[in-house]
């Protein structure tokens, strides 16, 4: 198992210096010179040259990487071109709103999906199955801005239920925090929820087709002893794969319903940062994600080796 | 000349030895055995249908509205209302499907160009130039699809075109790691390590012994990418990224009406959303009945 984990570390290595190297000319992709991004209105050479100089763009590419590399590393991201705020800071500062809202989208997409994967895969071809699968092809295909603002024009608007966006830090306003973040969830979570539902049901329709299922059944326990027991032990494995692989669609998807709900999180800065040309912090916050992403993806994989035995983690992870 | 006819006999299958009516009365067998090949066949074509000739379906402008007609709510005259500039909500939607098709069509193909060169060179080239390739495959997987797109689309300048090479960069390496996983197993295959042996170029393996043989699975992808790439560009043009005013683009008009979602004009929004949705579903709901037909394996592959 350490032997595992320290092989995939090390094959994360290449990847995450690749990248760095994207991440890097994301930047360096944008035409023209990109001191006038950072100059602003200011223009005249010689305050031009001092900015080059002290943004180290005189050097070669080379070395700007490594210069850059070795200031990512320790955290510093530079300046944020709109604010002048340290890039590190601002995500800091932001980080909280956000973790909030993935990590209720998660809980709440996980444990719906569990709870009506499994009904629906106990009671197949039911009604509840039914809608579950029409949900599922639906939510697949609706684009989350717009469920967004549909929620926003049924729910705030018609029915002036829930606020249509906005925040309340939860320790000055607890009520007004959780109300705020009903809408949001639901937005961020849809699409999920639907992936989720459908894995868990066929992951359990395999265990429910397998030889000690059968057994189970014919040395006389009870139907829900065989489920709860006997099937819900494997066939609840995939949930922990899925948790994993949502962190990318978490942070995708936070960035559109940060924007749509005005929730000041890391997705929010990042559309402003785009919109405003502020590539320090795009590039800062792709980045970071990139490279959880990758953790994730590992934390998954390593997991999973030890939840289910029968996977070889001999040869390498699923990723190759 | 041998080779060729070799290669041939491992491309035809039975449907080509039939004809025409055997082979139409297989289709239509075919059709009544998937019915969700036939539903999502039709939306699609029906989508193509608009996009090809919007500008005859409708009486209306898209871009050019009369602002005293402005933000009428549906109505006869108006099927889909009008937008603030007097434009016909319903012109623009079907509009926008060009716009739309377009991005989808011209990024698939980037995606499957580059990633199935990317794929073959790596299965079949192999040691370094496989590491290599499948390394930066790894780090664009990394991303988070939609970020990537996003930053290079910011990178490059917020245009359509920049749009459409970004969805493209980003469905990659899907391609690549699906033509590389079918190179390494068909390059083992005795008819392939037959026309080696006789000293046919590797280009001319890939492309008339392997190509083919992963085509059903690459039409599969290419169609599931299709309503990726729809989606992508919406949410692109939503953050302004993508098609510009007074373009019509179904993301940037919900973007733009947004506004009026407060005082419950809702037609200008959910116009275009339902139109996204529904070519999303269709787009998706072929890809899924096209790989139940085309390629029975997949699901038990995945």
């Amino acid at each position: 198992m350490t032997r595992y984990i320290l092989r995939r570390l090390v094959l994360m290595v290449p990847v995450a210096f690749l990248v760095t190297i994207i991440a890097f000319s994301l930047l360096r992709l944008a035409p023209g010179d990109p001191v006038l991004v950072f100059a602003g209105e200011e223009r005249d050479p010689q305050s031009l040259n001092q900015i080059r100089r002290s943004l180290g763009l005189d050097q070669p590419m080379p070395w700007q990487y490594v210069a850059w590399l070795g200031r990512a590393i320790s955290g510093d991201f530079g300046r944020s071109i709109r604010t002048r705020q340290p890039v590190r800071e601002a995500i800091v500062e932001r980080l909280p709103a956000t973790l909030e809202l993935t990590g209720a989208a998660l809980l709440f997409s996980v444990s719906l999906a569990t709870v009506v994967g499994i009904l629906s895969a106990v009671k197949r071809n039911s009604a509840l199955d039914l809608l579950a699968t029409g949900f599922t092809i639906a939510g697949v295909s609706l684009p989350n801005f717009f469920l967004g603002l549909l929620l926003i024009l049924f729910f705030s608007l018609v029915l002036r239920f829930l606020p249509p966006g906005g925040y309340a830090a939860f320790i000055s306003d607890p009520t007004e925090n959780m109300r705020r973040l009903i809408l949001p969830v639901l937005t961020l979570s849809a699409a999920t929820l639907a992936v989720n539902m459908r894995q868990i049901r066929s992951s359990l329709l395999d265990v429910f087709g397998q030889d000690y299922i059968r057994t189970a059944r014919a040395k006389g326990l009870s139907e829900n002893n065989v489920i709860i027991r006997h099937a819900l032990k494997n066939g609840l494995i995939p949930v922990v794969t899925l948790v994993g692989l949502q962190v990318g669609a978490l942070i995708e998807g936070a960035v559109i319903t940060e924007q749509i709900f005005s929730w000041p999180g890391v997705g929010k800065l990042v559309v402003d940062s785009i919109n405003g040309r502020d590539y320090p912090v795009v590039q800062a916050v792709v980045l970071i994600s990139a490279l959880s992403f990758m953790l994730s993806t590992l934390t998954v994989d390593v997991l999973y080796a030890w939840l289910d035995p029968r996977i070889s983690y001999a040869t390498g992870g699923a990723r190759g | 000349m041998t080779v060729s006819a070799s290669g041939l006999a491992q491309r035809t299958s039975a449907v080509d030895a039939l004809n025409p009516a055997q082979r139409r009365e297989k289709f239509i067998v075919a059709l009544r055995r998937h019915p969700r090949l036939f539903v999502g066949g039709t939306l699609v074509f029906a989508l193509i249908f608009v996009a090809l000739f919007a500008p005859w379906l409708s009486p209306y402008n898209p871009t050019i509205g009369d602002v005293s007609d402005g933000l009428e709510a549906p109505s006869l005259t108006h099927w889909l209302g009008t937008d603030d500039q007097g434009r016909d909500v319903l012109a623009r939607v079907m509009s926008g499907a060009r716009i739309s098709l377009s991005v989808a069509l011209i990024s698939v193909s980037i995606g499957v160009s580059v990633g199935v060169s990317m794929g073959m060179l790596a299965g079949y080239a192999g040691g370094m130039v496989d590491l290599l390739l499948m390394r930066v495959i790894d780090a664009l997987l990394a991303f988070p699809a939609l970020l990537l797109a996003i930053s290079i689309t910011a990178a490059l300048g917020p245009d359509i075109r920049n749009a459409m090479i970004a969805i493209g960069v980003v469905s990659i390496p899907v391609y690549a790691r699906l033509t590389r996983g079918q190179v390494l197993s068909l390059r083992e295959r005795d008819y392939v390590i037959a026309a080696r042996a006789i000293g046919v170029s590797p280009t001319r393996i890939a492309l008339m012994h392997i190509l083919p043989n992963i085509a059903n699975a690459l039409i599969v992808q290419a169609t599931l990418t299709t309503a990726f790439a729809i989606l992508q560009e919406a949410v692109l043009s939503f953050l302004g990224l993508g098609a510009q005013p007074p373009t019509p683009s179904w993301g940037q008009d919900i973007s733009y009406n947004q506004r009026y979602l407060t005082n419950l004009m809702w037609w200008m929004s959910v116009g275009p959303g339902v139109a996204i949705f529904l070519a999303v579903f269709a787009f998706n709901f072929l890809g899924d009945a096209l790989r139940d037909w085309l390629d029975p394996q997949f699901r038990r592959r995945a």
